[in-house]
């Protein structure tokens, strides 16, 4: 009676093969969107002024918060940027490197970061700022004269005010054209001072120069003048220390701009 | 039946991809779970094959997004990345002729979705049919690899013939053949398979 073991007519493998469709595991879609930068993740990361909220897909880091709580930052990016997000459990490890390398001052750090939907000028104005070295300190103006734009001294404000990557891009290094520091997108003037002073940027000093008018700083032994904060103007011993109320008036002195923090640069903004 | 989908996909690829994924992200994974046997291979090449994708559509025009036939051209680039991965790797499992590997299928997770979303078992079906899909697709993945895509594709992902040969680019007689071969190659290995319910006991 008993056919050999195991006969099976072809339709009945036929039927057995279309049982083997599954489901897809649930992480894949949202691994997915994450990957092409239609979702995000973000988790909180240490930085000078305490712990903040970092996001991140795909294409790059999209966002620094010093948002109050978890819930208060998915709000608030959740409005900004209108795509999901999701807590993960960690930074990938070569971000994290990357970022803590960037925050402690290289900027050579590799560190990708999703400005889609920002302007050229915006873009600008930001690679510029990552050009500023750690505890170091541009005006708006310098920024707007050295990215070709010198009328636009508002707009590089603007600009800044609008950094989605506070720290990562260092926004907090560029002041007022007055020299006091101005406003700060990551938490106002305060954590400006704050970040400014793990740098070893003395601010309280910065700002009492400006307030006496002086914009520049000279030494009188190699003809060079600076912006107050470059390295170096702060190598120049007292002794040979001249201060300079405009690059107009170093330049009648005979001094020339120095190279590498091109204090002509903030003069030349309107 | 994806014709609205790709219309939509054509005026805003970003508000619509999700749906995308959703809607094909079963077959994907399953596709290359059946070809490659691990879990997570499957994972990450279907990942893969949506975000190669997304990079596509981005970058055609509206009128090249509608005129797409999604499910063949989703299983051309999901073979792809099969191959391509199976190419670094000299895979053994997607290599001509390579023999099984008797862990192929775990039953995963995967597996047990299938049984349990079946409204029509009961659990004692349902625990049959499961055991069953383990054995089919132990078998399945021993067939050759130039049997197992056509299979695949035919009879797991149900594409047509005409579909397969644009995924494959093999004539669909060659094609034909290639899928009637498989199937006896499983009949075959089928009959010289352990018994079911001993398989069952010795698991």
């Amino acid at each position: 009676m008993t056919a050999r073991p195991n006969a099976i007519a072809l339709s009945d493998i036929e039927s057995a093969l279309a049982s083997l469709a599954v489901r897809a595991p649930a992480t894949l879609a949202s691994a997915t969107l994450v990957t092409v930068g239609l979702a995000d993740e973000y988790t909180t990361m240490d930085s000078p002024i305490g712990p903040v909220f970092v996001a991140w897909n795909g294409r790059g880091v999209s966002a620094v918060d010093a948002a109050g709580d978890a819930r208060q930052f998915e709000q608030r990016f959740g409005r900004a940027f209108g795509r999901p997000i999701r807590r993960a459990a960690a930074l990938a490890p070569r971000l994290e490197r990357a970022l803590a390398r960037r925050l402690a001052g290289d900027r050579r750090a590799a560190i990708d970061l999703d400005l889609r939907g920002r302007t050229d000028f915006e873009r600008a104005v930001w690679s510029k700022a990552l050009e500023i070295p750690r505890g170091e300190v541009r005006p708006y103006g310098w920024i707007a004269a050295e990215i070709g734009r010198p009328r636009a001294v508002r707009a590089v404000g603007t600009a800044l005010a609008h950094n989605p990557v506070p720290l990562v891009v260092p926004c907090h290094r560029v002041v007022r054209s007055d020299g006091l520091l101005g406003q700060y997108s990551l938490g106002g003037p305060g954590k400006k001072r704050a970040i400014l002073a793990t740098e070893g940027l003395d601010a309280d000093e910065l700002e009492e120069l400006a307030r006496a008018g002086i914009r520049y700083v000279g030494s009188d032994t190699t003809r060079i003048y600076c912006l107050p904060s470059c390295h170096n103007a702060r190598r120049i011993s007292d002794r040979h220390r001249v201060p300079f109320r405009s690059a107009a008036a170093s330049e009648t002195a005979g001094y020339r701009a120095c190279r590498e923090c091109r204090p002509d640069s903030a003069a030349r903004a309107a | 039946m994806d014709g609205p989908l790709l219309a939509d996909l054509a005026t805003d690829l970003d508000g619509n991809f999700e749906r995308l994924v959703l809607s094909h992200q079963d077959r994907l994974y399953t596709i290359a779970l059946r070809l490659l046997g691990d879990p997570r291979d499957a994972e990450e090449v279907a990942q893969d094959a949506f975000v190669r994708a997304y990079r596509a559509l981005a970058s055609y025009e509206p009128m090249r997004i509608r005129e797409l036939r999604l499910r063949p051209w989703l299983a051309t680039i999901a073979i792809n990345v099969c191959r391509n991965r199976a190419r670094r790797r000299t895979l053994q499992l997607v290599s001509l002729e390579a023999p099984a590997r008797r862990q192929l299928d775990d039953g995963g997770p995967g597996a047990v979705a299938t049984s349990l979303a079946d409204p029509t078992g009961g659990p004692l079906e349902a625990t049959v049919r499961r055991d069953s899909a383990h054995h089919w697709a132990a078998l399945l993945a021993s067939l050759p690899a130039l049997y197992r895509a056509p299979i695949v594709l035919r009879h797991v992902d149900g594409l047509s013939y005409e579909e397969m040969s644009s995924v494959l680019g093999r004539p669909e007689g060659t094609l034909k053949a290639q899928v009637h071969r498989g199937l006896a190659l499983l009949r075959d290995a089928h009959r010289h398979s352990p018994d079911l319910d001993r398989q069952e006991m010795t698991a």
